[in-house]
């Protein structure tokens, strides 16, 4: 496998993390250590292998979908570091000038 | 706490010539239902003896002290009342740091849950609970569970009982120094490459992990959800199949579970291995260090003088796993920790640590566009071939015997700056989860004052067989009676 460079800002902005400068070069050198060992995979034959699924062989589980006795508003928001009016708060996510 | 409360409990301990390091379930299970001593008693001193030695192996992150003393006294009145009780009543025991428990610090060892209290019980928790079994503290772990050693926890390295200034084994290290030191009778774990084997090795513990889907995920935090294996640790095997017998089977909460469970897990226990076929894989064996050989094959050898036959298999693609595991690992981390966004519980992303983060990006990464079929498809194609391996040797062999580790318990410090070094510390231990097969550590010997374990392996929902070859090399050996001095 040729050596693979992850672009790990914009990895980074995918998984939501921020990183300082230090912490995406050492990564980068880690992850780029580690790609290459993984890399040996590549040595396997897996031409006709179909992927593993479930690892005991269960196939679609289901439940009747009812309803049951689940969390009280209050239990559920207990942790929350922010609420309004029994809801969680979080930041906006769209601005007033937010194309529609 | 009054001095003459302390005075007669030491007493009680005394008069018995009670030595809590070498206590089992067993034993405190029959003096309990004796009466000869009291649930509030023997927690008591369990107590005590958690928060002394916390200070020096850092085994826990929560005691619980009056939870622990309430139960107990629950259980003394229950005892009073002559009800019949599961053998754990009363029995103190601790959840690794990833089990929710109602009302009680749940940190996943990370900063980024300090301050979290779950709203409910996992599953695991409940069925022990209602057991009336004694949740004495919630143990030291790697954060999340990412690590070999117990190092990457945000609440500081724990240290192993048989000698601190090794690593404990991880990523279970609290639990298994918990139990090796006595500060609790057992202790639950989590093994998704090798979480409970390696620090039940390192810490002369019996350990297993079961068949993927025997025992509930729910409520306990996620690593690797289709890796992930819930179980535990004891000092004996007896002890560990007691535990095995309230936590497995079928729960509504988790859809990946099954009732492919045994009644119960002790009563054939002391079945013996004669006839009994036992594989050697020779993957395991070839360049493995020499003492740690020798310890191992004594080990097979003792289970051949009891009539076991022993021969040799091949697990061909045994040198794939950890690769195959460090790519499907981090990809399922990384999809399991989206979730912790600061919102509903727990602080924001920035307080991740370094290993989190590490994992996150690089299963960011390979399940990105363009990367999933090198990295997770390829992967989960090895994985196939990994569980046929085992699929095929045993239609030959009953068990797979193999080593746990590769080295002794190393020095804290020595690889943790070094992550892919790190990560080949779990090259024996990663495949029994990437082929869903049970695997029980077992403690076999030692080599300059440090403990080592060895695995056996069976056929998925096999841990009644398990037992039956951990009992009769247990028998023999009683390594579990050599505790650490502390």
């Amino acid at each position: 496998m040729p050596k693979v460079k992850i672009d790990i800002e914009h990895v980074a902005k995918l998984a939501s993390l921020k990183l300082s400068a230090e912490q995406q070069r050492k990564l980068e050198k880690q992850l780029s250590e580690i790609l290459s060992y993984v890399g040996q995979l590549e040595e396997v034959n897996t031409n006709n292998i179909e992927p593993i699924g479930q690892i005991t062989g269960l196939e679609n589980v289901t439940r009747e979908d009812e309803t049951a006795p689940s969390f009280t508003q209050e239990a559920a928001l207990k942790n929350a570091s922010r609420q309004h009016n029994g809801f969680f708060e979080v930041d906006a996510v769209f601005t007033e000038n937010s194309p529609e | 706490m009054t001095s003459k409360g302390n005075f007669r409990r030491r007493l009680t301990l005394y008069k018995l010539m009670i030595d809590p390091q070498k206590l089992t379930i067993q034993e405190a299970s029959e003096l309990i239902a004796e009466k000869k001593i009291s649930a509030v008693e023997l927690n008591q001193s369990f107590l005590e003896r958690a928060k002394k030695l916390n200070a020096k192996l850092n085994s826990f992150i929560t005691i619980c002290r009056d939870e622990a003393l309430k139960q107990a006294k629950k259980v003394d009145e229950l005892i009073a009342g002559n009800q019949s009780l599961n053998p754990l009543a009363g029995i103190p025991i601790a959840f690794k740091d990833l089990f929710s428990t109602k009302g009680i610090k749940t940190t996943a060892g990370s900063k980024v849950l300090e301050n979290y209290a779950p709203a409910y019980n996992a599953t695991v928790v409940k069925k022990l609970l209602d057991e009336n079994v004694i949740c004495i503290g919630k143990t030291n772990l790697d954060a999340w569970g990412h690590g070999s050693s117990g190092e990457n926890s945000d609440f500081g390295p724990t240290k192993n009982p048989y000698d601190s200034s090794k690593v404990a084994g991880g990523s279970s290290s609290g639990s298994a120094a918990a139990v090796a030191s006595a500060a609790c009778l057992a202790s639950t774990g989590t093994d998704t490459g090798g979480s409970i084997r390696l620090p039940s090795a390192f810490c002369n513990l019996v350990g297993l992990k079961p068949t993927y889907g025997l025992v509930s995920r729910s409520g306990i935090i996620a690593m690797a959800s289709s890796l992930d294996c819930i179980g535990h640790l004891t000092k004996t095997v007896y002890d560990n199949a007691l535990v095995l017998n309230t936590t497995a089977g079928k729960d509504f909460f988790d859809s990946t579970t099954q009732e492919n469970r045994v009644g119960d897990y002790t009563k054939n226990i002391n079945r013996g291995v004669k006839n009994l076929k036992i594989g050697l894989p020779k993957e395991y064996f070839g360049n493995l260090d020499k003492d740690i050989k020798e310890k191992t094959l004594a080990a097979v050898k003792t289970l051949e003088k009891l009539g076991a036959k022993i021969e040799e298999v091949s697990l061909p693609h045994t040198k794939y796993g950890v690769a195959t595991y460090y790519i499907i690992q981090p990809s399922e981390v990384s999809s399991n920790l989206a979730r912790y966004d600061g919102i509903r519980f727990g602080f924001g992303r920035e307080k991740f640590g370094s290993e989190a983060k590490r994992r996150i990006i690089l299963g960011t990464f390979t399940l990105s566009s363009g990367y999933y079929d090198a990295y997770y498809l390829k992967a989960m194609k090895v994985r196939r071939l990994i569980k046929e391996d085992f699929e095929k040797a045993f239609e030959k062999v009953d068990v797979i015997i193999c080593p746990t580790s590769p080295t002794l318990p190393f020095k804290i410090g020595e690889k943790s700056d070094d992550p892919l070094k790190m990560y080949l510390s779990d090259i024996f231990v990663v495949n029994q989860n990437l082929a869903g097969v049970p695997s029980l550590n077992v403690p076999c010997g030692f080599i300059n004052g440090l403990p080592l374990g060895m695995q056996i392996v069976g056929r998925h929902f096999s841990e009644e067989l398990l037992y039956q070859v951990g009992y009769a090399h247990e028998q023999e050996t009683k390594f579990y009676e050599r505790r650490p001095e502390l």
